[in-house]
């Protein structure tokens, strides 16, 4: 069976890839400039390793398989000691209360009434604002598992971290977010 | 069986995913019985899930791409290095 052989066109590449690429890297990092700059890195590091390439793949393909190893670095890049920072902490983390709420952590009541209901644009604006305030490593993690609603394989395969890693920053992430909508618009 | 708040609470967020176990979810039940903290972060916490999915659909709807200026500036990068 003879089989295509894919040959690569960098000349055609942003026409025929960049918008595939650019909205692939927006779902899983939320900031333009980053999304951007990450596309053209894939562009240039695929001229380079051209000569690599075995037409085994479609061009697609393979770039998107640069693009990959791309947001890999990024994501360790957030994760590395420079960009580590951390959550507030909900819980005490030692001691004889380990594990117990901070008091000032604690859930409180929240208003809902007609004007909070949770289907109203300013409470996603809200929303939005919280998320944002995440560090980086929460925030990609969180809005790839909750709004692109990624399978949590896919995401542990995809970031290479376990799914214990993943769980522990989505717990994170939550209760820090639902404390922040508790100040900024549940009881504001 | 016992758990910690911060576990109760992990346990917790990944329900709303439909990804604990059934022994997690035992003992998230129990844990909940007899801590109001945990109780209240639990019923605010399906409350937060409805949140996010209508942020979600908000968001999925968005239509993210490049402007035209900003993919001819990429093509002509790539065209330097060619």
């Amino acid at each position: 069976m003879s089989k295509i052989k894919h040959t690569l066109n960098p000349n055609k590449w942003v026409k025929l890839y960049a918008d595939y690429l650019y909205s692939y890297t927006k779902g899983r990092v939320n900031n333009h400039e980053i999304a951007k700059d990450l596309v053209q890195e894939t562009f240039f590091a695929g001229l380079k390793a051209m000569k690599n390439f075995q037409g085994k793949a479609s061009e697609r393909t393979w770039l998107i398989s640069i693009l990959k190893r791309k947001i890999i670095d990024h994501y360790r890049k957030i994760n590395s000691a420079k960009g580590k920072a951390e959550v507030k902490m909900n819980f005490y983390s030692d001691g004889e209360r380990e594990g117990e709420w901070i008091e000032e952590r604690v859930p409180s009541n929240w208003n809902i009434d007609a004007e909070k209901s949770i289907e109203n644009t300013e409470l996603n604006e809200a929303l939005q604002k919280c998320i944002s305030k995440l560090p980086e490593k929460y925030e990609m993690v969180f809005r790839m598992k909750t709004i692109q609603q990624f399978d949590t394989e896919e995401i542990c395969k995809e970031l290479q971290i376990t799914s214990s890693n993943l769980w522990v920053i989505i717990h994170r992430a939550r209760t820090q977010l639902r404390k922040c909508m508790e100040d900024n618009w549940f009881n504001d | 069986m016992k758990l910690t708040c911060d576990e109760a609470t992990k346990i917790c967020d990944k329900s709303q995913y439909k990804e604990s176990s059934f022994l997690g979810k035992l003992k998230l039940v129990i844990h909940l019985f007899l801590c109001k903290k945990c109780g209240l972060y639990s019923k605010q916490n399906t409350i937060m899930t409805k949140c996010y999915e209508n942020y979600s659909v908000c968001k999925k709807h968005q239509n993210s791409c490049l402007c035209e200026e900003e993919k001819e500036h990429m093509n002509q990068k790539i065209k330097e290095k060619i």
